[in-house]
């Protein structure tokens, strides 16, 4: 047992670490830790870096721009990645859609799609969720109906994140209405710009359009946009959702938001001392840090097993980070909001706050800390609510 | 980075687990605990046969020259078998000390009588007005003519009761010393503790002392002590494993309204948060494996006490849960649920409580 990293490892992430701190832009970097979200622009440019050096998709079959790392390369990248508050390469694009065609796909859609995919020359956005479809997603109502050859598809899909920016959607739709529920569901790509495709934003809590519903109204698909074989849809989709087994812990972001909650911190006179020095909350934040560093532990372990499972079989137990994880991450804008106190209270849009020329009303970074705050609910709920995950880990792992 | 066991830690974990299989049967620990001892001699031999007692001792005295990693093995299964005999008194703490601080004679001879299970040790450290206050020592030790007296009282001296040699910390006119006492020097009142172990409150009445360091006691004291935590934290995820599996047996088996408990969501929902504190637990004892031979004293005692506070507080969650979802079966001393919840709840206090640890972390800088 040796639970250091090897000099190798340790090599190797000092590289990634160079590169993401020098080559992703400043500019952009800074707006992520202070909370604010990248452009569109930005988050192709980022990408486009990254693809550049085999650092977008690198879990990828090698074949399609993968870099046949271990497991461990894996982790010290995403961990490398988020703590630099690099914008994180694309998920729909690089951990949904593109292992999907690439596990599944015909050479055809291979050829067509992943190049384009790993570069985000093609945005692409998710159409699993529906208004009656949330934690019970099987139940899905969108139809595909097969016509002359073509799908013709009739729906509305829901929580379609940055669909606003999408080119392509990859929707979830039922095939077969009569078959048992997973089993009559297809997995079919769709160009945004189809006619019969309207996108009405939905404005979140936190003040920001990040969801959108997508409605589908007679959307004329051409066959061939099926991916792998009709009604398999299901499996695809479990496949989707468990390739990201322990990404899904956001450790690094966790990270990245608790060094600047001390930042922060630092620079907030509370009764005559720093706030960081107030023991009240310095032990808060030692407690988040020692939950963090016990997550950070949980997902190496979890990380090492992996080395025996089988790609794409999800390992139950990445729950637990799906839990912990998200509720750490909720803990860490907690805090930020106990820095920025009653600074907290100023309402902004995020896209005036972007290159404002007069100075912000309190602390730093306080027009962010409570949209963060409100936006973070969400982490418990999406991918799998942590009620969900609670169902998996009692029937995988304890066998109820 | 590898989690991997090698072939002898291997070993140490399959005969150290088989031990507690065969010989720890819950009726068998009762016939124990009712003893004069309230641990078995003849288990003490048997470990010192398999080589437990000198597991982290040198070869030269007849030990097996490991590390912290071999040491959690055996805590975690000594936590698993609720084992009551004197290894965290002997090996942990007072071998330990001698091992760093003692002599070369006092080395050779004290640690190859406890590897052979022939000397039992104790650590006479803590006194009444010293809380989690590791340097607040009032007894004292004096030199007369060549020869050091300890006078004063210790508290808490954990299988103080049997111990044939103590090692005492005791003030000097330079600083906070250890010194080995012959235990039958001293006055001791021995009792049984809530987990079924043993301690003492020990009188020291000019008695006559052996030094093993008369000054700069604190840094050792501090770095075994931090190893002894690392052990409590690898004993308690032992025994938090036993209460969250023997947890989700009874839910499985329980039946109520005509069907199994554990067919309830509620209740499934719990035992999972019961494995999530579970797993975040085992990760910082591994964590604490990992630091507990680290040389910087801050860097260690931050990592040694954030094991704690998440070992404390997952253990709390974990043995208040266990008797809650077994129901009041859990609440009898024939049931083995609730012996765990007592252990773990002295471990909780034992060489620092949640506060005191967290205070700590919170002074140290930032752990990430």
């Amino acid at each position: 047992m040796d639970l250091s990293f090897t000099p190798e490892e340790r090599a190797f992430r000092d590289e990634l670490r160079e590169v993401f701190r020098t080559e992703i832009p400043d500019r952009i970097r800074r707006k992520l830790r202070s909370g604010l979200h990248p452009s569109r622009d930005e988050q192709v440019e980022t990408q486009q870096i990254l693809n550049a050096r085999g650092l977008a998709v690198p879990h990828w079959p090698v074949e399609w721009g993968g870099r046949d790392w271990s497991p461990v390369q894996i982790y010290l990248y995403q961990d490398e990645l988020q703590s630099a508050s690099v914008p994180y390469p694309l998920p729909f694009n690089c951990a949904m859609v593109g292992p999907v065609i690439a596990e599944f796909g015909s050479q055809a859609q291979k050829e067509r799609y992943l190049a384009r995919c790993a570069n985000l020359d093609d945005w692409w956005c998710q159409g699993f969720s529906e208004p009656g479809a949330g934690s019970d997603l099987a139940s899905l109502r969108t139809r595909a109906t097969l016509v002359d050859g073509a799908w013709v598809i009739n729906g509305q899909k829901a929580w379609t994140t940055l669909g606003q920016y999408a080119d392509w959607i990859f929707v979830l739709a039922r095939t077969d209405a009569v078959a048992k529920k997973q089993e009559g569901i297809s997995f079919i790509l769709v160009d945004m710009k189809t006619p019969g495709i309207t996108l009405r934003p939905i404005q979140t809590i936190d003040g920001g359009v990040e969801v959108n519903e997508v409605f589908f109204d007679d959307v004329v698909v051409p066959g061939e946009n099926l991916v792998g074989q009709v009604n398999k849809g299901w499996d695809y989709a479990k496949f989707l959702l468990g390739n990201e087994r322990t990404g899904i812990a956001r450790i690094g972001i966790s990270k990245a938001r608790l060094k600047r909650v001390r930042e922060l911190a630092a620079l907030e006179p509370v009764g005559g001392i720093r706030m960081l020095d107030d023991p009240r909350f310095r032990e808060r934040l030692a407690q988040v840090e020692i939950e963090l560093k016990a997550l950070e532990m949980t997902q190496l372990r979890m990380v090492a097993q992996e080395r025996g499972l089988a790609r794409g079989k999800p390992n139950p137990m990445s729950s637990v980070l799906k839990i912990k994880g998200s509720e750490l991450q909720q803990a860490t804008t907690e805090l930020m909001l106990d820095v920025v106190g009653p600074y907290v209270a100023p309402f902004f849009p995020e896209a005036e706050l972007e290159g404002r020329n007069e100075p912000g009303i309190g602390p730093e970074d306080a027009a962010t800390a409570a949209p963060m705050y409100f936006n973070m609910r969400k982490v418990s709920i999406y991918g799998g609510s942590n009620e969900i995950q609670r169902n998996i880990l009692a029937k995988a792992v304890l066998g109820f | 980075m590898d989690f991997d066991l090698n072939d002898d830690q291997r070993l140490i974990k399959d005969s150290v687990d088989r031990l507690v299989a065969d010989r720890y049967g819950f009726e068998q620990r009762r016939a124990v605990l009712t003893s004069l001892d309230g641990w078995s001699r003849e288990m003490w031999t048997q470990m010192a046969e398999l080589g437990l007692l000198g597991v982290s001792l040198d070869e030269t005295v007849g030990g097996f020259g490991g590390g912290p990693v071999e040491t959690m093995l055996i805590a975690e299964a000594f936590g698993r078998g609720l084992v009551v005999e004197p290894y965290f008194a002997t090996v942990v703490l007072g071998a330990n000390l001698i091992r760093h601080a003692g002599t070369p004679f006092q080395r050779s001879d004290y640690l190859t009588q406890v590897a052979q299970g022939r000397l039992l040790l104790a650590f006479a450290h803590h006194e009444r007005e010293a809380r989690y206050d590791l340097s607040n020592v009032q007894t004292t030790a004096h030199a007369h003519g060549g020869t050091w007296y300890v006078d004063g009282a210790k508290s808490l001296v954990l299988h103080g009761d049997c111990a044939d040699r103590l090692v005492v910390s005791a003030r000097t006119e330079t600083g906070i010393g250890l010194f080995v006492v012959d235990a039958g020097k001293t006055t001791r009142r021995g009792y049984v503790t809530q987990d079924g172990m043993r301690a003492a409150e020990i009188g020291f009445d000019h008695v006559e002392a052996e030094a093993v360091l008369t000054e700069d006691g604190l840094a050792v004291i501090h770095q075994v002590v931090d190893a002894a935590i690392a052990f409590l934290c690898a004993e308690a995820v032992g025994g938090m494993a036993e209460m969250h599996a023997s947890t989700v047996d009874y839910l499985k088996t329980r039946k109520q309204f005509g069907r199994v408990i554990g067919e309830f969501q509620v209740l499934q929902h719990r035992a999972v948060d019961m494995l999530v504190n579970l797993e975040q637990a085992r990760s910082m004892a591994l964590y604490a494996t990992m630091m507990a031979d680290e040389p910087d004293g801050e860097l260690r005692g931050a990592a040694i006490s954030a094991a704690k506070v998440q070992v404390n507080r997952s253990g709390r969650a974990i043995g208040q849960e266990a008797i809650q979802l077994h129901g009041g079966i859990a609440m009898t001393m024939e049931y083995k649920v609730g012996h765990y919840f007592k252990r773990m709840s002295m471990i909780e206090k034992l060489f620092g409580d949640t506060d005191s640890h967290l205070a700590r972390v919170a002074a140290a800088p930032s752990l990430l």
